[in-house]
């Protein structure tokens, strides 16, 4: 049972502002039904003044999610687009008495889709802005390095437990903990702080990219496993990488050997070795 | 707090009136410690005893010393793993699935650390596992299988009784978490070859705190926590004494009850689930509909999150639960959901309604008349809904 203030339920029970501007100046969609949240905010702007004269929501998620998304609206109504821009996402918790911690994201959808929207007032291009968020650090969730920084940099996040709470980011297969942390080191130290978030330090070799760790398994794996394989009459096929685990499949003589396990095992092996300890491999039968 | 539907039965049940009033003396009068000389201390052992009777009588045990106490299904499930592989040593892996419950699921990066490998065997898109899968994993490397008898989620059962038969013509030790199972579908130890078995108290009307662990005599066997000779020297520390009268208690109402889960309990779920698929579009059913408790069923909503659901639906006094992900603090929705492939767009919105033999077809049908406008009301809410179907337009522009 969620701890939510009694504005949060307020908010969730009787949402304001529902609905769809069928003529809208400005829209903002973010989020996806994928990651468990998303939200569509739609603006009706005054010319002459770039006031916010109307404001509707339609939001996927939990109570907290519809919550921040209506109280957002209220917020911005009557406001210009240079006001509503200065919202941030504490300023959305705050209006509702507070969030549960791990719930923080919700009210980054909103300021996430508050700023979506007023890009799109000004005719900005979303797939510039798209192109303009860093690498992709979260497989999980498609979360952005760019993204992370932001609110790291916004609300002073020191821990992965915090970044994943604020924006969902290493929620998931977790492999990109060190990632994060490096985040958070590096914005940290351009506001001159120097913080040392790793709880441990690496143990074996420094972390990789995922991108990295892809290709070093791609590469062991057509270098090192499949000559000696194929020298028997066999073949190897990687199927997929999630995480830390590898899933292969046998093919030709390999596929009905009775030492399938063991040749399995030889793989994890080499992996371990030569990419990273933690590699775990599934051997998968079609 | 006003009157409480209660569907969430899988999550915890009531403590039967009458296992409370048969738990009551041994608090303030006959509080003897079971494990005393005395007379005052002697006759709360017998009760165990016949605690200890009863729950073999209830899983067809043939013995009632093949019934170890523990504080709970957990503790069951934990001292079967490390029991089989301490009594292994030589043998390095075991077989699980991928939808297995908490207490054992999260055992398996621990004992991946310690060298051991962990098969999660698979499930299709009804919950189902692929037995020639199982059959190519199992070899004299296994130092135990361990499947649940009936899914927790979506009270998918699987075939226990034939993977136990499997596992030992290899030789493998077989372990079942039947903590669901209990007490709602037949359970016949001595017609078996499963060498162990979890149970836990709360699930059957018992209180929290207590759960036992079949040990099929000659089974090798190490203990989990050592100390005082209690349990025949399986499982130390001083019994919970009132917790295993009222599980013993429970045990035995729920045999005499057996059939009512299987007839009544099974029509007022199905009336549930077949007018909910009926009224309320773009529905799913999840987990096989035949092989299943009769007491589960795991319904997902698509297009809306489960969170707003539970919250509307406590709003109208009704208790269900959720494998979405925002209501249990991961990010992810269920892993039992994933594991059968439910897509995303069902999977957060999936709603599990397990019901007892204290509901009435009257508070079902409270649910039946509730639910849809909630569904509804939260649609309505959906970038996903717009004038009672789905958008097609709707494209996140970035996320």
């Amino acid at each position: 049972m969620w701890n939510y203030t009694d504005k949060v339920k307020e908010y969730f029970m009787h949402p304001k502002n529902v609905g769809v501007i069928t003529d809208a100046d400005a829209v903002g969609d973010v989020g996806s039904i994928t990651c468990g949240d998303a939200l569509k905010l739609m603006l009706k702007v005054e010319d002459s003044t770039e006031k916010i004269i109307d404001a509707k929501f339609k939001t996927f998620g939990c109570g907290s999610a519809i919550a921040s998304s209506s109280a957002l609206t209220e917020m911005i109504i009557g406001k210009t687009i240079k006001e509503a821009e200065k919202i941030t996402n504490q300023d959305i918790a705050d209006y509702l008495g507070g969030l549960p911690k791990e719930k923080m994201h919700c009210s980054v959808l909103g300021r996430e889709a508050l700023e979506t929207a007023i890009a799109n007032y000004r005719g900005i291009d979303l797939k510039q802005l798209k192109e303009d968020e860093g690498p992709l650090v979260c497989q999980c969730f498609g979360i952005h390095e760019k993204f992370i920084e932001k609110i790291v940099m916004e609300n002073s996040l020191k821990t992965v437990e915090e970044v994943t709470n604020y924006t969902k980011a290493g929620g998931g297969c977790q492999s990109c903990h060190p990632a994060i942390e490096d985040i958070i080191e590096k914005v940290w130290k351009d506001k001159g702080k120097y913080l040392h978030v790793r709880e441990e330090a690496p143990k074996h070799k420094p972390a990789m990219t995922n991108l990295q760790k892809i290709s070093l398994i791609t590469e062991t794996i057509d270098k090192e496993i499949r000559p000696s394989l194929v020298q028997d009459g066999g073949d190897l096929e990687l199927i997929d990488i999630v995480g830390n685990e590898v899933f292969i499949a046998l093919r030709g003589q390999c596929a009905s050997c009775t030492s399938a396990t063991y040749t399995t095992e030889n793989v994890e092996v080499k992996l371990r070795e030569m990419v990273s300890p933690d590699i775990v491999v599934h051997l998968q039968n079609d | 707090m006003k009157n409480v539907i209660y569907m969430d039965n899988n999550a915890t049940t009531k403590v039967d009136e009458e296992v409370f009033e048969e738990m009551k003396p041994y608090f303030t009068s006959l509080y003897g410690n079971p494990s005393s000389m005395h007379t005052f201390g002697g006759q709360v052992g017998k009760k165990i005893d016949e605690a200890r009777e009863r729950v073999a009588r209830l899983i067809g045990a043939q013995y009632p010393t093949e019934i170890i106490f523990t504080s709970c299904g957990t503790e069951s499930n934990s001292t079967a793993v490390y029991s089989a592989l301490q009594a292994y040593p030589d043998r390095k892996e075991i077989i699980t699935t991928r939808v297995e419950h908490p207490a054992i699921m999260s055992l398996a990066p621990h004992l991946e650390k310690q060298g051991i490998a962990v098969v999660q065997l698979k499930v299709d898109k009804y919950g189902n596992l692929d037995l020639n899968e199982y059959d190519r994993y199992l070899n004299e490397d296994t130092a135990l299988v361990t499947v649940m008898t009936a899914n927790n989620e979506t009270g998918v059962i699987f075939p226990v009784e034939k993977m136990a038969q499997m596992a030992k013509e290899k030789g493998v030790l077989f372990h079942t978490d039947a903590v669901q199972a209990a007490g709602k579908v037949p359970i016949n130890m001595n017609n078996s070859v499963i060498d162990m078995l979890s149970i836990s108290g709360h699930k059957l009307h018992a209180p929290k705190g207590v759960g036992a662990l079949y040990l099929r005599r000659g089974t090798r066997f190490r203990p989990f926590l050592r100390g005082g000779h209690q349990e025949r020297n399986r499982r130390s520390g001083t019994e919970n004494v009132t917790s295993i009268i009222g599980l013993g208690k429970a045990v035995e109402i729920a045999q005499n009850h057996i059939d009512e889960e299987n007839t009544r309990v099974k029509e007022m779920r199905d009336r549930l689930e077949d007018e909910i698929l009926k009224r309320v579009p773009r529905t799913i059913l999840n987990g096989d509909k035949k092989k299943r408790l009769p007491n589960t069923s795991n319904i997902s909503f698509e297009f809306i999150e489960g969170e707003g659901i539970l919250l509307l639906l406590n709003e109208l006094g009704i208790a269900a639960s959720s494998g979405s992900a925002c209501t249990s603090g991961s990010l992810e929705p269920s892993h039992v959901l994933r594991a059968m492939g439910v897509p995303f767009t069902a999977a957060h919105g999936s709603i599990r309604f397990s019901l007892s033999r204290y509901n009435t077809m009257k508070e079902v049908d409270y649910v039946i008349e509730n639910l849809p406008p909630v569904i509804e009301r939260l649609r309505s809410i959906s970038p996903y809904w717009q004038d009672g179907r789905p958008t097609i337009e709707f494209e996140p522009q970035y996320s």
